[in-house]
């Protein structure tokens, strides 16, 4: 029996990076610093997924919301093995929380009919973990967080071992199924040459765009749209043009959308000021860390 | 969803396993009260299961005045779908303004389905929850008495604070750990309300195969005095210092992330935003540089103290002790001061006795 199936997967910040150059003078990240990377846990949603059609047979589309530039995670997608991408832009997606962005990927995800829906566990910009089963809610499909290993597959039944903090459990479900991947499921396959070679150029309708405004300030919007036309249709042909959605392509109800779909707003965001407080050093003699440890035996914090 | 109800209660979600509730809504109460205290409303426990009836007083000794429960042989091993029901027709009947979860791997799952089936706000691993006012800057209105749900993001480097003013309630899942827990108090009262679960003859889409728990080696929560090591430490053998330096203070052992990827301690004692976050009296810090992701873990120690060749290392930034030098060099040393100091104290007390 084969198998479709969607990985969900998105672009974040490099937070591994946050190092001195990343912060500003005041002490608050510096975004644009930080290099733009595949969410590592999406890798391992997209490794289960190859695995699967692998195996099985079928097919893996990889799927990301984002801004343009979000299509470097579709190519690395292409590059690993994915066999189809769709990049869904849209300016009236920005600013959605977990639950616009499961609502939106849900309208998307349906337009596949998957047999397996695959997240990463959290992304680690935000660490919510949230949006693969409110994604699977919207879906009404069943879900199974925190998968650390496939045990079995066969005739549209599923069964796998999960996470549960303090130990694991076996769990099977009926498909359709949404899983959410954690890191130690697998080891992500890198990208292959021959992929890499083909699909270095691919590109989608908005990153064009972005191309012809920058190479032809002095065009008209008609001169414009008609190069963008142009180049779209040249890639078509190569097989390399991205396939990118907006809202209204996937029937979303905007009410749902972005910020006012979205029910959890920012009240406050403060960088971590460090507690600085009393400090005392000690030398690392005897003598110095004797008067350390009389201090300690004194005010009752040990001894 | 539901509509903003200023009567609502606050409600905490007693995440139990096999009939033994968890450490984590035990905490969650201690704030819960807070949050009730504020708004002058009443605080619940909400517990589920099968045959978990006789954990209510448990709740109701750590401060709840109403505990809703609802058993259901198909809510005897945990799935999302069945408790998601079970919550989302709780919610709609009595309307609380406050939900809030531990952030555990089943918090994390239920927490969310809850959420996207009742289309309301959700906020992930809450380090801390207040009640406060917000002014949306888009529309200048005034919201009074919101619970503030407040989050380290973007890896650890910014605390966001969240708000939910419309689509209630307003829900959190909050990290383990971060709240002390309060003492049990018996002679509290509090009221038992059954509600029927409505899930007879329905099938749940998982079946359980097979479930293996394993207890935590080692109780960070609970340790008074906690002596970690990191990368700095070298070597799994060289740990032992770590280990020599904790028994000489009877201090639990915790280590950093890189001290547990590379193998020098077992996960179970990782202290950090990924491990278990620890607030004890005393925190001495080995060979550990002190990354955000860390700091966001041991940061509201009582007292921390730090021990590493490099001056210019973060962990400094929060220590309120600091010793420059090579630990190598350093454990040996504060164990003899210790056995030293213990051992006069220790006379003095049989002197005493
Ligand atoms: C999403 C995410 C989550 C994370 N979660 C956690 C978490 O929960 N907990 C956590 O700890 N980390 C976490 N990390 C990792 C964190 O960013 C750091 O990499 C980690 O804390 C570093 O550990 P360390 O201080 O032991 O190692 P290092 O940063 O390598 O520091 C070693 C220190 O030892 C000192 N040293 C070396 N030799 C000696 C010596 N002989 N004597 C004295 N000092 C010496 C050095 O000066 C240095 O300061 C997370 C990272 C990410 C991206």
């Amino acid at each position: 029996m084969k198998y479709n199936c969607v990985v969900c997967v998105k672009q974040v910040p490099d937070t591994k990076r946050i190092t001195g150059d990343a912060m500003t003078e005041e002490g608050t990240v510096n975004r644009g610093a930080l290099p733009a990377v595949f969410n590592p846990e999406d890798l391992n949603a997209l490794e289960q997924a190859l695995w699967i059609r692998d195996e099985y047979g079928g097919t893996v589309t990889v799927l990301t919301m984002g801004p343009p530039t979000a299509c470097e995670v579709l190519r690395e997608g292409l590059y690993r093995g994915a066999d189809q991408v769709v990049l869904i832009t849209d300016r009236a997606a920005a600013a959605s929380d977990t639950l616009a962005t499961s609502y939106i990927l849900s309208c998307a995800v349906t337009k596949f009919s998957p047999d397996i829906v695959l997240c990463g566990r959290q992304a680690i910009d935000g660490d919510t973990a949230q949006v693969g089963p409110q994604l699977a809610q919207k879906l009404t499909f069943p879900v199974i967080s925190y998968l650390e290993e496939l045990v079995g597959l066969d005739d549209g039944k599923i069964t796998v071992r999960r996470n549960i903090g303090n130990g694991w459990e076996v769990v099977s479900s009926k498909l359709p199924v949404l899983l959410t991947v954690t890191g130690s499921a697998n080891i992500p396959r890198p990208p292959g040459a021959r992929r890499m070679m083909k699909y270095k150029k691919a590109r989608s309708a908005a990153e064009l765009t972005g191309q012809v405004a920058d190479e032809m300030p002095d065009a008209s919007q008609q001169e414009k749209a008609t190069e963008v036309k142009k180049r779209c249709e040249a890639l078509k042909g190569r097989g390399l043009l991205l396939e990118q959605w907006s809202l209204d392509d996937i029937e979303a109800d905007l009410a749902w959308c972005g910020r006012d779909g979205s029910p959890t707003k920012v009240h406050r965001v403060q960088s971590i000021v460090l507690a600085g407080g009393e400090y005392r050093e000690f030398p690392p003699t005897d003598e110095g860390i004797a008067e350390l440890v009389g201090d300690l035996i004194e005010d009752h914090t040990i001894g | 969803m539901i509509d903003v109800n200023k009567q609502g209660e606050v409600w905490v979600f007693a995440e139990q396993e096999s009939g033994k509730l968890s450490e984590v809504p035990l905490e969650l109460l201690v704030k819960g009260r807070q949050l009730a205290d504020a708004l002058s409303v009443p605080l619940a426990g909400v517990l589920l299961g099968d045959g978990v009836a006789g954990l209510a007083d448990t709740l109701i000794a750590h401060g709840a005045e109403k505990v809703y429960l609802a058993e259901h042989p198909l809510l005897g091993h945990y799935q999302a779908a069945g408790y998601a029901r079970v919550l989302c027709d709780l919610v709609e009947q009595h309307k609380p303004q406050i939900c809030i979860y531990g952030a555990t791997p089943l918090g994390r799952d239920l927490a969310p389905t809850v959420a996207s089936a009742m289309w309301c706000g959700l906020t992930a691993d809450c380090t801390d929850l207040q009640i406060g006012d917000h002014t949306d800057p888009i529309t200048k209105q005034q919201y009074e008495k919101l619970m503030l749900q407040i989050r380290p993001a973007f890896g650890g480097s910014v605390i966001a604070t969240i708000v939910n003013f419309d689509r209630w309630p307003q829900m959190a899942t909050v990290r383990e750990g971060v709240m002390p827990l309060g003492a049990p108090q018996s002679g509290r009262k509090g009221q038992v309300i059954r509600f029927k679960a409505d899930l007879d003859g329905a099938t749940l889409p998982l079946e359980l195969i097979e479930t293996r728990r394993r207890a935590k080696k080692v109780n960070l929560k609970a340790a008074r005095i906690i002596v970690s090591g990191g990368a700095g430490v070298g070597s799994r053998e060289n740990f032992r210092l770590v280990w020599d330096l904790a028994n000489s203070l009877g201090a639990a052992v915790g280590g950093s992330r890189a001290a547990v990827d590379l193998g020098y301690v077992d996960d179970d004692h990782q202290v950090g935003q990924t491990g278990t976050t620890v607030r004890p009296a005393l925190y001495v810090a080995c060979g550990i540089s002190g990354a955000v992701q860390h700091r966001a873990g041991m940061a509201e120690s009582a007292k921390i103290l730090a021990i590493n060749d490099d001056p210019e290392a973060p962990i400094f930034s929060v220590a309120h002790y600091g010793i420059v030098g090579d630990l190598n060099d350093v454990i040996p040393k504060m164990i003899k001061a210790i056995r030293g100091g213990a051992g006069v104290k220790g006379a003095a007390e049989v002197a005493k006795a």
